[in-house]
């Protein structure tokens, strides 16, 4: 039985357009989250306050975050690599975070320089402060179904990781199938493993799509209890470990495939494909939502 | 090598009530093809055949006899159908849309043939110009002469999850129809989401109203793309027992009735899903890969795998 209401969070503004080749205006990425906000997602992923010097594209994320139109009810997470970034994202009127862990030595290490060990004692200090501010935190573990350079995963490192995150106080932990690898098999495998060390309710799932296995792969994680969604609008942001291919699932065909299933989103998905033709219009790049190219009668 | 990311294989596929193996029908050469706009010359459509018959397929759609006038890509029929390796084991089904096309695909040395009928009586008409009954007594008649000679017949059901004329097709049509080509003959019904519009909710009651009128084991899905809801669906069809399951290298065959949009479902994401799940299908996905390669070169078009995309691109192909 699938649950009867899924979470959508939307991560184009951060996830998706930090993917994108193209930098993009401020004033386009506040009108974009805007438009968003208009759609019924209840959670959209805004910036992330890392150096411009490592995702120039985020470079502006204090105007952003001080742009954009902040709904009631609707929050607006950042990313805060380090207690730095979270200083700069509260002094900027952000009222929750999101910290990234990965399920992979290799990548933590290629990412950002250190073991899993040391990037969770780094966290340590967001989550102190964050329970000081009653900052919500959630957690993203990487590579749960594959690592662009260990390869095969654990399912009971991941279990770890997200364990480790959810003790520290994130509220929520979303899974990511960072390079798309994942199918229903090992989402189904690594999802058992994890939800023995973390309640269902408190597990979201991140797939992309870069091998077109995300859909299938969400649909196992929903059958299991999973009631949280991440997706980007029109599929914004390509995978930076496989040149031209595809990267985040789109919101427009994950909220088709929900809606086809009776599953109660609240969001409407005209406006959501309006909202990704705008964005790539002003990104000049087609989407990679199917559900977009179909419906777009020329 | 891009294939350390290839999923291995979790030998569980028992275990999880999926099929152990599952039959892929390759529908590439005649449904991809046919809604393709470039016409490819008839030396490249029996390379890509041949090549096909070399990656474990079990059965590749080959061709349409059907008058050129209205299909010209498949107007070479006959030349197709003599100038292919047969491999053993393999089955080169081809479209009989009447008695004439049937009794010319046998000439042409055609060992089994497919019939194409459809849930919808608008599309039936738009399509074929003639009512669902009528279409039926016209596969009637091939499945006479098919089961005098031997030869085995598969039917198609088309707009099983939607029609781009009638919009909600109900699953007691879809079986009715279904029914009626089992009756006559047909040892397979392939189901076929003919505009991509269905999600596994409409795929789960659409074989729940098929699955009371036909066994199990003699049905197929076809589902298309066009939605991105493919794989989702396929998928829920495997696990309700469906072990046969149509795609198209490449993803070759856009949507004639949205344009730009995709068609059919790529064979290799397909395949990279099954392994994943640990079913046997008997296809290597890196000759399906190279053949897509091959054909898109050809048509000088880009694939519609996400899995071609993803391993080409990623410069680690050896």
């Amino acid at each position: 039985a699938f649950p009867r209401r899924v979470k959508v969070v939307e991560v184009g503004p951060r996830d998706g357009l930090q993917n994108e080749k193209n930098v993009v205006p401020t004033a386009v990425k506040i009108n974009l989250i805007n438009m968003l906000s208009e759609t019924g997602l209840q959670v959209i992923e805004a910036t992330s306050f890392v150096s411009p010097k490592w995702v120039p594209q985020m470079a502006d994320h204090t105007e952003v975050m001080q742009g954009i139109n902040k709904l009631p009810g609707i929050s607006y997470p950042v990313l805060t690599p380090n207690l730095k970034g979270f200083q700069a994202a509260v002094a900027a009127g952000a009222k929750e975070v999101s910290i990234f862990g990965a399920a992979s030595e290799l990548f933590t290490k290629k990412n950002i320089n250190c073991s899993i060990e040391e990037s969770l004692e780094r966290f340590d200090e967001v989550m102190a402060a964050a329970r000081a501010a009653s900052i919500p935190v959630r957690g993203y573990v990487s590579c749960v179904l594959g690592c662009p350079y260990e390869g095969k995963i654990s399912a009971a490192k991941v279990a770890e990781v997200s364990k480790k995150m959810y003790s520290m106080g994130c509220y929520e932990i979303s899974l990511g199938d960072t390079i798309g690898i994942g199918t229903p098999g090992s989402m189904k495998e690594m999802l058992t493993t994890v939800m023995k060390e973390v309640p269902v309710g408190a597990l979201a799932v991140h797939c992309h799509d870069t091998y077109g296995q995300a859909l299938a792969n969400i649909l196992v994680a929903l059958q299991m209890g999973v009631s949280v969604v991440d997706a980007s609008v029109a599929g914004l942001g390509g995978c930076p470990y496989a040149q031209g291919a595809s990267g985040n699932v789109a919101t427009e065909d994950l909220v088709y495939m929900l809606n086809g299933l009776g599953i109660h989103t609240g969001v409407d998905l005209q406006k959501l494909m309006d909202t990704g033709t705008f964005i790539c219009s002003a990104l000049n790049r087609r989407t990679n939502s199917k559900v977009s190219q179909a419906s777009c009668r020329l | 090598s891009c294939f350390s990311f290839l999923p291995l294989q979790l030998p569980e596929s028992q275990a999880s009530g999926l099929p152990e193996y599952i039959k892929i029908v390759e529908v590439g050469p005649r449904d991809g093809l046919q809604n393709e706009k470039v016409i490819v010359p008839t030396d490249i459509k029996i390379e890509l055949i041949n090549r096909l018959s070399k990656t474990g397929l079990p059965a590749i759609e080959v061709t349409s006899f059907v008058s050129s006038k209205w299909v010209p890509q498949m107007a070479d029929h006959k030349e197709v159908m003599r100038g292919i390796e047969r491999h053993p084991g393999v089955q080169y089904p081809v479209l009989t849309p009447n008695l004439q096309g049937f009794h010319s695909a046998i000439a042409a040395g055609a060992t089994e043939v497919s019939v194409f009928g459809a849930a919808s009586e608008s599309f039936s008409k738009m399509n074929i110009n003639c009512s669902i009954e009528e279409s039926i007594e016209k596969f009637e008649e091939i499945a006479k002469s098919a089961r005098n000679m031997d030869i085995p017949v598969r039917g198609y059901v088309s707009c099983a999850l939607g029609c781009p004329y009638e919009g909600n097709i109900i699953p007691a049509k879809v079986a009715e129809v279904s029914k009626r080509l089992y009756s006559m003959g047909c040892y397979e019904i392939s189901l076929g989401d003919t505009i991509g519009v269905g999600t596994p909710g409409s795929m789960k009651r659409m074989l729940e109203a098929v699955m009371k009128e036909i066994p199990l084991s003699a049905l197929a899905v076809h589902c298309h793309d066009t939605y991105g809801q493919a794989l989702a669906n396929i998928l829920t069809a495997i696990q309700m027992g469906v072990a046969v399951v149509d795609s198209s290298v490449a993803g070759l065959g856009g949507c004639p009735y949205a344009k730009g949009a995709t068609g059919n479902v790529a064979t290799e994401d397909v395949i990279y899903m099954l392994n994943g799940l640990g079913i046997n299908t008997g296809v290597n996905l890196y000759t399906v890969m190279e053949t897509g390669n091959f054909i898109c070169t050809a048509l000088n078009k880009k694939t519609n795998s996400k899995v071609a995309q993803a391993s080409f691109n990623t410069g680690t192909i050896h």
